[in-house]
């Protein structure tokens, strides 16, 4: 299994989109740093930039690149290997470029700039988040048949997160606005991994205090190790859900 | 200064006939109390430091009390230390501690009633339930005295500055850290508050109420509890104050209610979590004001009305303005504001288009406080977006038709 990931890994090096990648964010990062004076203003516009680009470079290059290693793949599955190791091999070859990458053009940087929870908050949650939309993608990409209709999922699935979500949760909110919603709407939050990401982020800076009564109340749980221990556990199971399906599915798939 | 002034006349004159009294540990008269009891209006009492331990200290004449490097005066935690009830009263140089705390009584390290022409100076309050406290009083001066208490909670710690019903009373100078409330007015007129600095109180920094006409210039008011809190009062002037990180959940650094025909000009608002929060205000102006770094600019209700906001700087504040309604009787005119996006053709220094500061989110926000979960998402991002280019939701009259685009020059 972990020849197969290292043959995988070596291949995704030499396509130099992660690399590209890996740049990108550096770039973004130092800038952002250089920009702004305050740390803290950095790190707000930085997870915007996080919230944004790391699903979606995740998703779509995960997608890409499984589509692309499709022969190779079938390939594989004519060796005596069993499918778990591949798929196995596939997803950690993957998930490991990418939060190389995000651990060097983010994670870094960021931790020469400022030290502190924050900055531990932000390069962690990056990172989960990376694993999550992985595992999205390896869905997308086992649920359909060709390429197209998997970088259409996996767009679907972005748009889910980033934007639709959010516009069900301001529905609900607007909706339901005579009555107690705090419980509810921490509830909402865990159902979506970017939510999840930016609220833990938002918490850690010095500007929950803006947030009123809602704030104070998710300071209060995601403040406790408790809350904290919660919120990663819950970005974790969101990223093994969908590996779990996808791995499911994959076992059983007529390739 | 003109009451300082009267008094210190009164006081020459009278003291060619006035006889001085000494208190000290050693010498005959031991005690504060035996001093007064001896001495008539007009007299001298030089109290030489020592620590005195004389309970409730009963000032019924009209006399000076000067301490001679500090005396401390301590109340055991049981007592109000002075008492005043006479006029003419100046307490000076003492070092009081201690006060007694009491729920059905305001003890304070010094206490007047029904008292005018007082001069209380430079004093060194410690531990004291009130500090000064002051009802029915007239035509006196509060002048650098030093106020320190350790509040612990509300009801266990008294006001450090407390004026009730009193008129043409000036406070100046004065720090007061870690009261209740730092400086408390209820139904005060025409009063001077200058140059005091009052931070870390649990409460408000500077809260009044039916306090009409009153001056309030060059404070300083940091890191209280729950900021300053202005109410029910008109023809209030604040200038060059600062506001300073009154921050936390609710806290405010200027909360006016029912304030109207009030000048406000030349403030530095930093760092709170809202600058300033108005509620049913009226014919107020706000000029020269510079809001920095903090969450909230101006949260704007819409019972306010006829306020006029001229030449403010806004810079670097999360959302600088928030309202609650869609109509607006408030005047915004040639401020800075550094979320401006304009341009200016001809080169006048204004802005061709106006600025629109209440953004989509905030008014989202002010109605459903819940959906701030929602805050720097991407949705919140595009709504906004979407509001700036065909305002629908926000108020369309609420605009600076003139902003300008550098910002204003003001150092306070």
């Amino acid at each position: 299994m972990i020849k197969i990931a290292k043959y995988v890994l070596l291949d995704i090096l030499r396509n130099k989109f992660v690399i590209l990648y890996t740049f990108f964010l550096l770039l973004v990062t130092l800038s952002m740093f250089s920009l702004e004076g305050n740390s803290d203003k950095a790190i707000l516009s930085l997870l915007n930039i996080i919230l944004m680009v790391v699903p979606l470079v995740s998703i779509i290059f995960t997608t890409i690149h499984f589509f692309n290693s499709y022969e190779f793949i079938e390939l594989l599955l004519s060796q005596p290997i069993n499918r778990k190791s591949i798929f196995l091999s596939e997803f950690s070859a993957v998930s490991l470029a990418l939060c190389l990458a995000y651990l060097i053009g983010v994670g870094i940087p960021v931790t020469l700039f400022s030290q502190g929870m924050d900055t531990v908050y932000l390069v962690l949650s990056g990172m989960l988040l990376t694993l999550v939309f992985v595992a999205l993608a390896f869905s997308a990409s086992v649920l359909t048949r060709d390429k197209a209709k998997g970088i259409g999922l996996s767009l679907l699935f972005w748009f889910y997160f980033t934007l639709i979500y959010d516009g069900f949760v301001l529905y609900v909110i607007y909706a339901f606005s005579d009555y107690p919603l705090e419980k509810v709407t921490l509830a909402l939050v865990s159902l979506n991994p970017v939510d999840l990401a930016r609220i833990i982020i938002l918490l850690k800076l010095d500007i929950s205090a803006l947030m009123g009564y809602t704030g104070a109340f998710y300071k209060q749980f995601f403040g406790s190790s408790l809350g904290i221990i919660y919120s990663f556990l819950f970005l974790l199971l969101w990223a093994a859900i969908p590996l779990f399906i996808s791995m499911r599915k994959f076992l059983k798939k007529d390739i | 200064m003109r009451v300082l002034f009267t008094l210190l006349l009164l006081l020459f004159t009278l003291s060619s006939k006035a006889v001085t009294w000494t208190v000290s540990q050693s010498g005959d008269i031991k005690t504060i109390t035996a001093a007064i009891q001896k001495a008539n209006n007009g007299d001298t009492i030089l109290v030489r430091s020592g620590h005195y331990k004389e309970g409730n200290i009963i000032v019924n004449k009209e006399i000076v009390l000067l301490g001679i490097d500090y005396p401390i005066v301590d109340g055991e935690f049981k007592d109000e230390v002075f008492s005043v009830t006479a006029n003419n009263v100046v307490i000076r140089h003492f070092n009081i501690i201690n006060v007694g705390i009491s729920s059905l009584k305001d003890k304070a390290a010094i206490g007047a009633e029904n008292a005018k022409n007082l001069y209380l100076a430079d004093n060194k309050i410690e531990m004291a339930f009130f500090g000064i406290h002051l009802a029915n009083c007239k035509s006196s001066l509060i002048e650098n005295n030093t106020l320190t208490a350790a509040a612990v909670n509300e009801s266990a710690n008294g006001n450090g500055i407390h004026l009730w019903k009193s008129d043409n009373i000036t406070v100046k100078g004065n720090t007061v850290d870690g009261h209740r409330d730092g400086i408390y007015f209820e139904f005060v007129t025409n009063s001077h508050i200058e140059n005091n600095v009052s931070k870390n109180n649990l409460r408000y920094g500077l809260h009044f109420m039916f306090s009409h006409n009153n001056e309030y210039s060059r404070n300083l008011f940091k890191k209280n509890g729950s900021g300053i809190a202005v109410m029910y009062s008109k023809g209030v002037t604040m200038r060059y104050n600062r506001f300073e990180e009154n921050w936390g959940a609710s806290v405010f650094g200027l909360l006016l209610k029912d304030i109207s025909e009030s000048i406000i000009e030349y403030n530095l608002f930093l760092r709170n979590t809202v600058a300033i929060h108005m509620e049913n205000c009226s014919r107020s102006n706000f000029k020269g004001n510079e809001f920095r770094e903090n969450g909230w600019g101006i949260q704007l209700q819409a019972s306010c009305d006829d306020n006029l906001f001229e030449k403010n700087n806004f810079i670097a504040n999360s959302f600088d303005m928030g309202t609650n309604g869609s109509m607006t009787l408030n005047t915004l005119a040639g401020n800075y504001w550094d979320k401006y996006g304009g341009y200016d053709l001809n080169k006048d220094g204004v802005g061709d288009v106006p600025f629109h500061p209440v953004s989509l989110y905030s008014m989202i926000v002010e109605k459903m406080p819940t959906s701030v979960m929602l805050w720097r998402s991407f949705l919140v991002f595009l709504l906004d977006r979407a509001e700036k280019v065909i305002p629908v939701v926000t108020p369309e009259n609420l605009k600076d038709e003139v902003p300008v685009m550098k910002p204003y020059d003001i150092s306070i």
